[in-house]
């Protein structure tokens, strides 16, 4: 070391070693670009192939019989967003709760095992949540329904849910809760009213991703919703999504219909992508990080 | 003091709260201080039964994350119970799949499975180290957030939507051009031969690492924002070019972590149904060539399920989830403790 101080003068890099360098930064650069490729020609094909088919019809009408040309995805717009009701009255709650839990109560083996528990559950495939909303619900019933389907997109919903939360509320400062608690406000009350009420913005996002994510979910609706092509507004009865309507779509051999596939992920994704988008208004604003 | 007055004026939180930007940087400390356990022995009496019942409500919102992934794995063991007797270990290595003669055997989906996986994370891992320390490491600060926002864009691509694209779009533009040069100088390998239908395993393999390029970018930048500035700073200061500092100073130290976000991407490939279901064929065969059409554990289960007809299939198709299932959760929780071991156990793992 001290030899090589003494020598003032610092050589130069020599060529393997700037060719190295070089060359991994022409890598990195062109993975990037590689990787934006796709996304930028699966955006294009959608926006080209699907916004000719998106019209009143499509948005208002049930879909025709094989053959037919016309018809929509109306049922199946009001389809998703029924499963999607059901899905958020059961990820919200027990997402919320358990991420609560994990942060204020679960500093502890136990709590350790329930958040290993939920990052598991998290890389559940969704086909397998699926065949168990399918088994725990379907069979019981003995008819495919909305409802199962939300059940299993909630219990999707859960995990994520749960470690947003807990990921917030840990960035609430203890300070806060002593405050509360000097002025003789009950646990119960100082984590909802105050430390959840800090940590709204970051477990909003959350809750928004994981809506997201699961709005776009097929596999687990299979053989819950199963899918409808008429009008249903009953839980207990099968049900359209938007999702089931494009995969079935996509596979068939009608052209009318593979243009109405197109029209329909377009819709998908115009939905999704405002979710997201507004998770990022909502993330940029300057309240918490992370959660995005 | 009397507890129960004050409550009233409390709607609005009379506790300054502070500005949530600063609120990032308090030191995360566990919630239970010393300072709060006194304050709750000291507490009055009166709060005892509300918190007693939040607690509870709370404990069992926790207890139900547990409950449910009980209850998945019971109702996959239960319904599979009639094939796992039926064909016991053999199931993992009948080769013949053929309902209508009650002849099942899982190998040509396990194989469609690692196949397409391994296929989609050859493709994917260099893209996605790439991808990650060209926003951690190289790009100027002002295109960071917008490329990182664009790679998490596609975790948020449905899955069907990739399918859709993929049967109308990739599979074209497969069989006219990519499949025949590929035959033309790679087919002496046998891994590219035979009718070039555009659909199969190749498209499913580079479906797959589109979808599984944002899991593991994501979690490559993770654990190389989690290293250090001082490392860097210490290895460019012996001299080091940029890629030697990166090299050096942070993927060595990021390694664990980064193969536990490779394993991530893997259990996600592993699973992954609805894109692979629409371009890979569906064929339950065991074929050398990546141009021949394949099948996967989970599309088989997407495919018949519905269609099962007599219990014994239905419970094979059940124990090829169970086998999925069980395969994930282990690949899941190897990942984990990976990727736990760098960023510490509150970091929060998206997949």
């Amino acid at each position: 070391m001290a030899n090589s101080a003494s020598t003032p003068a610092p050589q130069a890099v020599s060529l393997g070693r700037r060719f190295a360098n070089q060359g991994a930064t022409a890598f990195a650069v062109s993975a990037a670009i590689l990787v934006l490729v796709p996304l930028l020609a699966i955006f294009g094909y959608l926006v080209i192939k699907g916004i000719g088919s998106v019209n009143l019809a499509f948005l208002t009408q049930t879909p025709k019989p094989p053959g037919e040309v016309g018809g929509g995805m109306a049922n199946a717009i009001v389809g998703t967003g029924l499963i999607l009701a059901v899905a958020s009255l059961i990820g919200l709650p027990l997402g919320i709760g358990s991420g609560i839990y994990l942060a204020e109560y679960g500093r502890n083996r136990f709590g350790d095992l329930i958040r290993f528990t939920a990052d598991v559950l998290n890389g559940v495939p969704s086909i397998v949540i699926g065949i168990a909303a399918y088994s725990l619900v379907v069979v019981p019933q003995k008819h495919f329904s909305a409802f199962s389907g939300g059940i299993a997109l909630g219990i999707m919903m859960i995990p994520t849910i749960a470690r947003a939360t807990e990921e917030m509320l840990l960035m609430v400062p203890n300070v806060v809760r002593e405050a509360a608690y000097g002025l003789g406000i009950p646990k119960w009350r100082t984590t909802l009213s105050i430390s959840l009420r800090t940590a709204s913005a970051g477990v909003i996002t959350g809750c928004m991703l994981a809506f997201a994510r699961v709005a776009g979910e097929t596999a687990p609706l299979l053989f819950t919703a199963f899918g409808n092509q008429f009008w249903n507004l009953k839980l207990n009865q099968p049900t359209a999504a938007l999702s089931l309507q494009v995969f079935t779509y996509a596979i068939s051999p009608y052209d009318d219909w593979h243009k109405q596939a197109w029209a329909g992920a377009l819709i998908l994704i115009f939905l999704i992508v405002v979710a997201v988008a507004a998770v990022r208004i909502v993330t940029s604003r300057g309240m918490l990080k992370g959660g995005a | 003091m009397n507890p129960s007055e004050p409550l009233g004026q409390l709607q609005k939180p009379v506790v300054a709260v502070p500005s949530l930007a600063q609120v990032g940087r308090e030191p995360k400390t566990g919630v239970g201080s010393a300072i709060l356990r006194k304050i709750r022995d000291t507490h009055p009496r009166s709060s005892r039964v509300p918190d007693a019942v939040f607690g509870v409500i709370i404990l069992l919102s926790a207890i139900s994350v547990f409950a449910i992934v009980v209850l998945v794995a019971w109702e996959l063991i239960d319904k599979s119970r009639m094939s796992l007797h039926q064909f016991g270990i053999g199931f993992f290595y009948g080769h013949d799949w053929d309902p209508v003669n009650g002849a099942f055997g899982a190998v040509p989906f396990i194989y469609g499975t690692l196949v397409s996986s391994f296929l989609a994370l050859l493709l994917a891992v260099p893209a996605s180290i790439g991808v990650a320390v060209f926003v951690t490491e190289m790009c100027p600060l002002r295109l960071r957030a917008i490329i990182s926002f664009l790679v998490e864009l596609l975790a948020a691509i449905p899955s069907v939507i990739y399918g859709l694209w993929g049967i109308f779009v990739l599979a074209p533009l497969l069989r006219e051009y990519v499949e025949p040069f590929l035959a033309r100088t790679l087919g002496w390998t046998g891994f590219f031969t035979g009718p070039m239908y555009g659909l199969g395993m190749l498209a499913a393999g580079i479906i797959m690492a589109i979808m599984v390029v944002p899991v593991i970018a994501s979690i490559t930048r993770e654990v190389m924002t989690a290293v250090p500035q001082n490392q860097r700073e210490a290895v460019l200061a012996l001299g080091a070019t940029r890629w030697e500092m990166i090299r050096m100073g942070v993927l060595r130290n990021a390694r664990i972590g980064i193969v536990g976000g490779i394993i991530l991407g893997l259990g996600r490939a592993l699973g992954e149904t609805m894109a692979v279901t629409m371009v890979i064929g569906n064929r339950p065969e065991v074929a050398r060539s990546l141009f021949a059409p394949g099948y996967t554990m989970a599309s088989v289960i997407a495919n018949e399920f519905t269609e099962a007809t007599g219990d014994l299939y239905l419970s094979a198709l059940v124990e090829i989830g169970l086998a999925l299932f069980i395969v994930t959760l282990v690949v899941n929780a190897l990942a984990r403790l990976l990727v736990w071991s760098i960023t510490g156990g509150t970091a929060r793992v998206r997949g």
